[in-house]
Parts: C-alpha cells; structure tokens; sequence
C-alpha cells in the first residue's frame, strides 16, 4: 500500500503544485485590475464629460466683438489658470531677483505687485479672481501653501503675501476718476487679455467665429484673431466668449511657428453669482510688515509694468517709432550708444556668452544680434539701434534695412 | 493559549493569547467581535512597543523644537523667516500660536511622519515573521485576508494618532510661547480662533489621510520579505526616492502619480475660500494607492507559505 499511496500523493502534489500556483497567480489579477480601472477612469472620465461642442445659434464676428464690448459683468468669481512659455530660458530665479531688487530700490517690499508681475510671464500659475462692481476686485496667485492677493476695496489697494507676512497698501482712485480696477493693471484674467487683443485688431487681421466650445462648464463661442500679412509670429488668437454674458472665458495665443501655445489663459471655474462680501475686506494681520506705497509713483509704476506685459501681445510702446503696421509693426529706439558687441568685445568668454543668446545677422544696415523668443524677436545693431516685434528674423533685418 | 509565551524574545506577544481567548465560544465562525478583539489586540501590542512611543516621543519633539527655535530668534523683535524662507506659514507663528500647529505639520509630513508609518507598516507583517510569530497568529482562526486588515487598520490608526501628537504637541508649545486669537487665512481674509482650531483638527485629518498611501506601500513590501528590518529600509527607501524624483522637472509628467506629490494640499483649506481641487486629487491618489498595493498585499500574503 505504502508504494502506490506515496506515487498517488506525488501526482497528486503536482496537481496541486500546478493548481495552487495558478491560484497563487490569480490573485494578482486583483491589484492589476485595480491599477487598470484607474487608467481606464483616468483616461476616460474626462473624454465622456467632454460631452461635444454645444449648439447655440450663430453669430457674426462682428456680433460677438459687439457682445464682448456691451458685456458689464459686475459679480464674478472663479479660477482662472494660466500658462506662458514665451520660449525664454527658465529665468524664474532671475527675473524674481531682478525684481525684488527692483523692488528694494524703491525702498518696497515682497508684496508690491510689480515684484510678482514677473512670475506671470513663464510656467503656469493658479489665479483666482473675484469682483462685485467696479469698486471691489481680487485677484490672488495660488502658491504652494502661499499665496499672493491684490484685494481692492473702495479706495484701497491692499497686496499680501502670505509667505512673507508682508503687506502692501496704496490709494486707488475711485472708479469715476479712473476706468476699471485696479488690479486689471496686469493682465491676468482672459478678460485683460482679450481687450488688449481686440485693440490689435484692424483691416490687417481677419476675425472669424469658429465654432462653439464648453469652457468652465458654460457654453461659449470660438473667436479667431489671426493675422492677414505674412512675416508675424503670431499664428492665432482664440478668445472663448461665453454665450449668456459675453464674457470672455478663455484666451490662447499660439504661435506662427506652431507647438504649445504662448499664452493660454482660461477660466477653470466661473461663478456669476455675487462673492462673499468679507472676500474684499483686507486688514493686515498683526506683526505683518505693512509698505505704503508712494501716492504720486504707484499708479504710473503698475501702469508702465502692465504695458511692458502688454508687449508681449504685438503693442509697440507709446512714444517710439514704429515701423510698419498691423501686426507687423516694429518698434525701432536708438539706444544712442553702441549696442551690443556682437562677438568682437576681444573678450573670448564675453563674446562666447554673448553669441550663445542671439544669432548674429549682418545686411544693408550693418551688422547685429538677433534675441528670439518664441513670440517676440529683436534685433540690435551695432551701431545702438533697437528693432523689436513679434514678427520672424527675416522681416527684423528687413525693416533694419529699409530704415538705414 | 499559552503559545505565544513559548517564544522568547522581545516581541513575545502577550495579548495573543487573550485575543484567542476572547472568542472561544466563536471559533468556528469568528465574527465581528472576533475582529474586533484582534484589531484590540494589535493596538495594544502596537502601541504598548517602545520603539512605537519612542516614534511618537520624537514626532512630539518637532514642534516643541520648532516652537523654541522661533522664539529665541524673534526675542529680538525681528519677523521669523524673513523673505518668506522655511517650511509654510512659519512667518506668522510669531503673530498667532495656532499656525505652530500647520508649521510643525508642514514640517513633519515631507519625512518624519512617513518614516515613522514606513516602520510600523513595514514592520506589520515582516516582523511578525522575524520575531517567529506569524505562524502563531495564523493558528487563531481569523483567516490571513482578517489579518491583514486588522495591521493595516492598525498602521491607520497609528497614522492618525502620530498625525494628532504632532497637532496637540504643536498646539501646547504654540499656546505657551505665542498669543493666540483671530487669524489671518493666506487669502488675506480674517477668521476666528474657534473655525482656526476647527480648520486646524480638519488639517490633521487630512495629514493623516495623506499617509494611507505609504501605510498601504509598506504593507505590502512587509509581505515581501520575512526580515522586518528589510521591509522598514526599503518603505522608507521608497519614500526618499519619491521625494527626490518629486523634485527633478523633468519627470513632471509622473509626478502628479507619485504618492507624496499632493501632500502639501493640506495648506489649500487655510484658503478663503478652500481651493478643493488639489485636496480631492490628494485624497483619490492616496485611495488609489491604497487600493492597489492592499489588494497585492493580499494576493501575496494570502498565498505565501509560511516558513517561520
């Protein structure tokens, strides 16, 4: 009996090894099914919610432009995201440095706005923006556990910044002495940016309603801003505007040369109904470090920074010359000294550093150094001169040439 | 029911024999109750351990340390963390004591508290097995998939209990050192000291939620290997290559998978309003992973052979 019952348990034992291994194996089904329903939800859940392009009835460009400029959303609230590549180099440890230090000269501190403006400018950034009339407004810039608020109430502009502790007030004029509040001085919310786009806009540019889209859970309309002459960077302008109040939603800037967008900025969330009213009620928290800002210079400061921004979207300066139109239009300065060395200082490492940032280009007008970004090229001669716009290289040493 | 007595060493497991005791009428079909004796009596063993009080005796120290620090260096009048430098909100707890408690949380939960649940979760199982007691806790008829729920429920609570002695030691030293009263959100908005301290206790409950993703790594890393030591290094292993990946930009597009991406989220509820999107996304991260590494946690445990 020993025998046949000791082979009978062994057969049996590799059946069992066989089945218990399998069993063994099954088990792991679990976790992997788990891992994969999370994908599929991950992956699938926002192409179901994206439920189609809404039906609305049609308009003219020329309507919707008439529905954006009539729109008087007084109570708003939301989160707005967005997200800049201007194609320059990660500067956000130098450009905040420049800033601060900007900001110490002027015997300021962290929390002056002109300081933050330059963080806008590249990655992308959380806002959240909240208004009641043209007299109460907030915008804050979401940082990890931080953040930064311009809060305007009435006469006051209030800036604090959670992370410093550190708070900054200045008197606002009334909104009867001064159109728009205040902290629309940057441009942040696709609203800003739409305005200023719609400046642009003239017989040089074709406009076109293309389409619906949902934006924020509202149903909106596409407009299309592009540029009718060939030479600029800039490739198209969507504005999202939202169907029921005309409020622009969602505004993307995209290249000439194509790839992500340059700026792309929208409303994550909106809600019309009217904010909290101790949303706008600011005192500074005790031991915060509070700057006055000096009446006469505020105003002028966050003005000229705004259209610093401003340029970005094809404006030329006030006050200097501008070549050309449209689109194409470049600002040209005489810096009246003698511009950059363009690779011939005697300085090997000097030039070495200098050739790494631009290209160098010569024509009729001499020679010079091209700095690009992905939006705006400039062209700086050797003899001073400053050739800037959001138009390609080619069209810079173009009108260099014509000017000569 | 005197096996556990039999093995010696340090982790001989006096209360097992109770828990067996507990339900001897219900051995054929051990019910709730019976889960809950066991779930009692891996607490007890858990906490009754020293190196558990020691864990939290040092997790207590953080603020006190913190705390002092910030008092010596504004006994001058000047502001803590001047430019914004530090963990969060260590600017303001000069003004208002209760921020200590959101500091010392801020502070804690990139490593200490981590570590801390990567030694108790990685202990769970691997230790039993080193200490030569697995094979004693599977004769009780709880069944192996009861068992590794009652450890993992075990290393939740000692989540959240470690989380609450971080908050109450943060409270104490804050309440003793600072004034305390209305607060200023980072929003710039006021509210009161009652909804600060409700905020506050909602903040800990979120800390400690933010843990059941690695409690649930280090389970099943502890079902791993029979050494308990092994298991403890490489949760806690894992968890510093996490946190060293989270900061290389190029890998920004795993980053939002990794356990410890949202763990700062919790600073998101002292806005005005809250700004859920990152909380919710922290929360479904750490169910996630929960999820996974428990249920391979069970299909390895509940088919491994017992050798020790």
């Amino acid at each position: 009996m020993a025998p046949y019952e000791s082979d009978d348990s062994t057969k049996a034992d590799e059946a069992e090894d066989v089945r218990s291994g399998r069993r063994k194996a099954a088990r792991y089904v679990v976790p992997v099914a788990v891992v994969g329903v999370a994908a599929a939800t991950i992956g699938l859940v926002p192409a179901l919610a994206d439920s189609g392009d809404p039906d609305l009835p049609k308009v003219t460009a020329q309507q919707l432009i008439e529905k954006i400029a009539k729109s008087d959303v007084q109570q708003v609230s939301g989160t707005v995201k967005i997200s800049t590549d201007l194609g320059l180099p990660d500067l956000g440890g130098l450009a905040s440095g420049i800033a601060s230090g900007a900001a110490e000269g002027d015997g300021g501190s962290s929390a002056d706005p002109q300081s933050k403006l330059l963080e806008l400018a590249s990655g992308t950034h959380t806002l959240r923006v909240a208004a009641d009339g043209p007299d109460k407004g907030r915008i804050s810039l979401l940082d990890s556990a931080a953040e930064y608020s311009v809060i305007h109430n009435g006469d006051d502009v209030w800036a604090y910044d959670s992370k410093s502790n550190e708070a900054y007030h200045a008197t606002a004029p009334r909104s009867e002495e001064k159109k728009g509040k205040a902290p629309e001085d940057v441009p942040a919310t696709p609203k800003d940016f739409a305005e200023e786009a719609l400046k642009a806009v003239d017989d040089t540019t074709s406009v076109t309603v293309d389409g619906t889209a949902q934006i924020a859970g509202r149903d909106a309309y596409r407009l299309v801003i592009k540029p009718k002459q060939s030479g600029s960077t800039v490739g198209a302008i969507s504005i999202g505007v939202d169907a029921k109040t005309g409020l622009p939603l969602k505004f993307t800037l995209t290249p000439a040369s194509g790839g992500a967008a340059v700026v792309d900025a929208g409303f994550t969330k909106v809600d019309f109904s009217a904010p909290a009213a101790s949303t706008f009620d600011f005192t500074p928290p005790k031991g915060a470090k509070v700057t006055e800002a000096d009446e006469s210079k505020a105003p002028e400061h966050s003005r000229k920074s705004g259209e610093d921004f401003g340029m970005g979207l094809g404006e030329g300066l006030g006050g200097l010359k501008t070549i050309g139109k449209g689109w194409n239009s470049i600002a040209e300065f005489d810096t009246g000294g003698q511009g950059m060395p363009s690779g011939s200082s005697g300085n090997s490492d000097v030039d070495g550093f200098l050739n790494s940032l631009g290209d160098h280009v010569s024509g009729k007008f001499g020679s010079g150094t091209v700095f690009s970004t992905r939006l705006v090229n400039a062209l700086i001669t050797d003899d001073g001169k400053v050739y800037a716009g959001a138009v390609t290289k080619d069209a810079l040493v173009k009108a260099a040439d014509a000017a000569h | 029911m005197s096996r556990a007595e039999a093995v010696p060493g340090p982790d001989t497991r006096p209360d097992l024999g109770e828990a067996v005791a507990a339900p001897a009428g219900a051995t054929r079909s051990p019910g709730l109750l019976w889960t809950f004796g066991l779930f009692r009596s891996e607490l007890a063993t858990t906490f009754r351990r020293w190196r558990t009080i020691a864990l939290l005796g040092v997790l207590a120290a953080v603020p006190i340390l913190v705390g002092v620090a910030i008092r010596i260096e504004t006994s001058d009048g000047s502001a803590a963390g001047g430019g914004g430098e530090g963990p969060a909100f260590i600017s303001q707890v000069t003004n208002n004591g209760l921020f200590l408690v959101f500091t010392a949380l801020a502070a804690t939960l990139p490593f200490f508290l981590p570590m801390a649940i990567g030694v108790i979760a990685g202990d769970a199982i691997a230790g039993e097995a080193n200490a030569g007691t697995l094979r004693y806790l599977l004769v009780a008829p709880a069944g192996r998939t009861r068992l590794l729920l009652t450890k993992y429920a075990t290393t939740m609570t000692f989540c959240l209990v470690a989380t609450l002695v971080v908050a109450v030691s943060a409270l104490t030293v804050g309440a003793l050192l600072f004034p305390l009263g209305d607060l200023t959100t980072i929003s710039g908005t006021r509210i009161s000291f009652a909804e600060g301290l409700g905020r506050a206790l909602f903040i800990a409950l979120v800390v400690a939620a933010s843990l059941v993703g690695v409690a649930a790594l280090g389970l099943f890393v502890s079902t791993l290997t029979n050494s308990g030591i092994a298991a403890m290094a490489t949760t806690v292993g894992l968890l510093i290559t996490v946190q060293i990946l989270d900061q290389i930009p190029q890998l920004h597009a795993l980053q939002p998978y990794f356990f410890s991406h949202y763990w700062l989220s919790f600073a998101d509820l002292m806005r005005e309003p809250v700004y859920w999107d990152d909380l919710v996304r922290n929360l479904g991260l750490q169910g996630l992973y929960a999820a996974v590494f428990g249920s391979a946690a069970w299909a390895r445990f509940a088919a491994k052979d017992i050798t020790v």
